[in-house]
């Protein structure tokens, strides 16, 4: 992960968010991915959402594994606190973290290698424990550092840069994920930040834990005829179940949207996500609608995006263990160690 | 006294109260669970040690054999020593199957006596294991008043429960009276009162010392011989650690899916400024050791708790070894050292537990305490533990929001103080104090690297960081022999007792030897003094491969040739005897040589 400085450029008359910052001071190392990588397009879209959110930057944390998507947090947010662990690995150590830090605000980045083989297993326990978090998933059905092997969301049928033909059935990330019980699931493609942007402050104000399947061409690997996440194909086969726009509870409405063509959804700190409905009769608060849904259009070519499974009310980890308020690692030592005296009682019993 | 019994049927109930009926007689005791990987069924033993002298290492003796197994009779028959006891259930006789003529039987016929008295099925076969204590209790005059005493403390919210144990000792009880001649010439004293002692197995004590020690996130895979260390820290959590009014916690325990993710949870939790832990046997250091690898060299204090058990593989889950050293001290790909230590026994678990915080968060890297099954399921006599209210957590070089503003800049990896252990900032703190972590190559600012100085420059600092580390871990513990002498003995952990023993032994045939008791790795320099100070070191412990010589050689110089090992590995708690034994070997051999 070449690490290249960017030029901070203040320039006058920037916008700046409610804590005073400009979009600039959101972002990050330069990027040494390829030019055109569609994992540039979403950093650039986090930025934008985590600016216009007013994320405090040390408050955030951002977390990942490996692979080019795992390479990323050092591309957005200098002034956050970045954690580039292992292999598949993201999800157990950002699970320690927020345990030790309820207060912080969890990004992680992983990619379909990461998540859907070598840490499949850890991205189905966080689900089950929704610990608070973004987590998302660069997907690109392919193995890019090492040169273009499939990948476990390549579809069958596929075909690999050298014409290798994928004959394995995919894992389908977000299917897998409403049915393994999470509460926030959305697709979208690299391409569309108007979609984008709105689905990633929605799944950051999301109380739980917050998939987000992004489809984002590799341009070296996988962006040929023959693939089905290569640019082209994505355009041409994109179906959005929804739009989607996050409207924080303070601010007002201020998105135009038609009456009967929009579903408001009522988020857990009281912000709204406005589903922009191009099929009437989508419901994303039920997980067998979703799921019928996701494998009828599927079976018929398209590729879904949009918000597809919504339930916040569900307990996050830190409910269900029913854990202090205040963040663990600042406690007072007093409030930890029983000290003498109970330990003397103690042992009144062990004698 | 070993009594044989079968998996699930209550007998550890019956165990632990004739143990502690001892204790409060004032007699040293220690007691040993050899059990089976299994639930209900498969035969198990417990073996109770009481001597005068305070011993508390296995004795390999059986005076008392107590067999409640048909299954092992013979096996329990074969093992009782000359001179010794046997008590079997005689509901069924097998006088002609039973028979030795150095040891005397003595049927009992509990089922019987307990068919006639109880009703429910399942009642009488536990009763049946409660009777076998009043036997004991008349046999060897072990007060009635005390087992009495301790019946009433263990249901004090029961009294059902109180009348009919005390129903079934007084069974047992008065059929020995009634046709043996009590009590027999194996029997117990009463000595005084163990003031100062308590009964505690080392999984408790390391789930207390944790609690003490200020961690609030423990992260876990259940795993024999382990499982007890976080019971005890919930239990223990839930009693001193919640609010009463809200019910809220001041701590988090996580049962991972795996021990990977207990280790990426024990590194994120640390790296957020938690003190945050995991216990796990050996199979489970192998799945950790790519985390291991990892918070080395991107320098994040973790906690690890071994409870060893007999490897390889899956090997035998519930026998003690002492065979994950060379595991622990180099896990993981790559150059990397980790530091170790070795509690002898429960109060050293608790103790060693607190300090292993202090330590990990100084040394910023991971820390492994090995304990054993031994120490760790058995209930040992140990000293009160003690604690300091002065004491407070040493949380290493962490620099706040207040330290940062007087700096112009924050780097993570600048050797500043020239200790090798560097300043880190806790996330969620302050945007001047972000950083990146990573476990690919950096430089001293943190930074990616692939420049081989930069990297050098990095792994060097980290061998400055090892030199400090054998100057904070606790130093091996010296004990002279009474006479000058060239032989030495080193051992560690729960070897402790056997070594003890042994020496007593040996002096009384005028073998007489120094031992030092390693606590801690890396080898302070007391360590290679030592060895250096004596012509023959005989190196005790419960593997096959001498890891621990092995160690020895590795890190210090010149001394293999003057290393002796004595080794135990079979699964069962090293007795003194072996000890005895293979110096002596050695020794003899050398003669005829």
């Amino acid at each position: 992960m070449t690490y290249i400085a960017k030029p901070k450029i203040d320039l006058p008359g920037q916008k700046r968010n409610e804590l005073g910052l400009t979009e600039r001071d959101y972002e990050g190392a330069m990027s040494t991915l390829c030019a055109g990588c569609g994992h540039d397009s979403i950093t650039a879209a986090l930025i934008q959402a985590l600016w216009e959110m007013s994320v405090a930057p040390h408050q955030l944390v951002k977390m990942s594994g490996i692979g080019c998507s795992s390479k990323t947090p050092a591309y957005f947010v200098h002034g956050a606190h970045g954690f580039n662990s292992v292999h598949g690995r993201m999800p157990s150590v950002a699970t320690g973290a927020m345990a030790a830090n309820r207060d912080l605000i969890c990004v992680g980045i992983s990619g379909d290698g990461d998540s859907l083989s070598i840490g499949f297993g850890q991205f189905g326990h966080v689900i089950r424990r929704n610990l608070n978090m973004l987590y998302m998933i660069e997907n690109n059905g392919v193995y890019g550092l090492t040169k273009g092997q499939f990948s476990a969301s390549a579809d069958p049928g596929s075909t690999a840069k050298k014409g290798e033909a994928n004959e394995m059935q995919n894992i389908n990330t977000v299917a897998t994920a409403i049915s393994m019980g999470a509460t926030f699931v959305a697709r979208s493609f690299s391409g569309d930040r108007e979609q984008l942007i709105p689905l990633i402050k929605a799944a950051i104000a999301h109380p739980g834990c917050a998939i987000l399947d992004v489809f984002s061409p590799c341009v070296t690997f996988n962006d040929h005829v023959g693939s089905t996440k290569s640019y082209a194909y994505v355009r041409e086969h994109l179906h959005r179940a929804n739009g989607a726009d996050l409207i924080m509870p303070a601010e007002e409405i201020s998105v135009e949207y038609r009456e009967g063509e929009t579903l408001p959804v009522e988020m857990h700190d009281g912000s709204m996500i406005l589903l922009k409905k191009v099929d009437a009769e989508y419901d994303p608060t039920s997980r067998p609608a979703a799921l019928g849904y996701l494998e009828k259009q599927r079976l018929a070519g398209y590729v879904v995006t949009g918000l597809l499974f919504v339930d916040d009310s569900l307990p996050e980890m830190h409910a269900i263990s029913k854990t202090a308020h205040a963040p663990l690692k600042d406690l007072a030592f007093e409030d930890l160690s029983p000290g003498g005296e109970a330990l003397v009682e103690l042992q009144k019993g062990l004698k | 006294m070993k009594i044989g019994t079968v998996n699930g049927t209550g007998s550890a109930s019956a165990n632990g109260l004739l143990m502690k009926a001892l204790f409060r007689m004032g007699v040293p005791v220690t007691g040993k669970n050899l059990f089976p990987s299994n639930i209900q069924g498969l035969p198990t033993w417990y073996e109770i040690r009481a001597n005068h002298r305070g011993y508390m290492s296995r004795s390999g003796r059986a005076d008392v054999m107590v067999a409640m197994n048909a299954q092992t009779y013979q096996k329990d028959l074969n093992e009782v020593s000359p001179g010794g006891f046997l008590i079997y259930d005689s509901t069924w006789p097998r006088e002609s199957s039973l028979h030795r003529q150095d040891i005397t039987v003595l049927g009992v016929p509990l089922s019987k006596l307990c068919n006639e008295n109880f009703d429910v099925a399942r009642i009488r076969i536990l009763m049946k294991n409660v009777a076998y204590v009043g036997v004991l209790a008349a046999l060897m005059d072990i007060d009635l008043e005390v087992i009495k005493t301790l019946l009433e403390e263990t249901f004090a919210s029961k009294p059902k429960l109180v009348e009919s144990n005390l129903k079934a000792i007084m069974i047992g009880h008065d059929y020995a009276l009634e046709n043996f001649t009590c009590p027999l010439p194996v029997r117990a004293e009463k000595m005084g009162d163990n003031a100062g002692h308590i009964l505690i197995d080392g999984n408790s004590a390391t789930g207390l010392g944790c609690v003490y020690a200020g961690a609030t996130v423990g992260a876990w895979y259940p795993i024999t011989p382990s499982t007890g260390v976080m019971d005890a820290f919930k239990a223990y959590c839930n009693r001193f650690r919640t609010d009463p009014e809200t019910g809220k916690k001041n701590f988090c325990i996580v049962q991972a899916e795996d021990e990977l993710a207990a280790a990426g949870m024990v590194l994120g939790g640390n790296w957020a400024g938690a003190r945050s832990f995991t216990p796990t046997s050996g199979p489970g250091i192998s799945l950790m050791s790519e985390f291991i690898g990892f918070a080395y060299y991107a320098e994040i204090p973790s906690v690890f708790i071994d409870v060893q058990r007999v490897g390889p593989s899956t090997g035998m889950p519930t026998r003690t070894q002492q065979c994950d050293l060379m595991l622990c001290a180099y896990a993981s790909h790559g150059d990397t050292r980790h530091p170790m230590l070795f509690p002898a026994n429960p109060k050293e678990c608790f103790e060693m537990a607190v300090q292993v915080f202090d330590l990990a968060d100084r040394l910023q890297t991971p820390i492994f305490m090995l304990s054993d099954l031994d120490i760790a399921m058995n209930d040992w006599m140990v000293p009160e533990l003690e604690w300091d209210d002065d004491f407070r957590p040493d949380r290493g070089k962490v620099l706040g929001p207040e330290e940062l503003k007087e700096m112009d800049r924050f780097v993570r990896y600048l050797d500043v103080d020239g200790d090798g252990i560097t300043y880190r900032t806790l996330p969620g703190e302050d945007a001047k104090g972000a950083y990146f972590v990573r476990g690919s190559g950096h430089n001293r600012y943190g930074a990616y690297t692939e420049d081989s100085d930069e990297y050098q420059d990095v792994m060097e600092r980290l061998l400055v960081k090892w030199e400090t580390a054998k100057t904070l871990v606790p130093p091996a513990l010296l004990s002279k022999a009474k006479r000058k002498t060239k032989l030495g003995i080193v051992a560690f952990g729960s070897s402790d007792g056997a070594v003890i023993e042994a020496r007593d032994t040996l002096a009384e045939q005028g073998v007489h030897a120094d031992y030092l008791r390693i606590r801690s790795f890396p080898f302070g320099q007391e360590v290679i003094d030592f060895l250096h100070d004596h012509e023959t070191v005989f190196v005790v412990e419960q593997n096959r491969d001498a890891q621990m010589k092995a160690l020895l050689i590795l890190e210090t110089n010149n001394i293999a040739d003057r290393l002796v090992s004595i080794t135990h590995y079979n699964g069962m708690p090293i007795p003194s005897e072996c000890v005895v034994q293979g110096i002596a070997r050695h020794l003899n051999a050398e003669v005829a040589a």
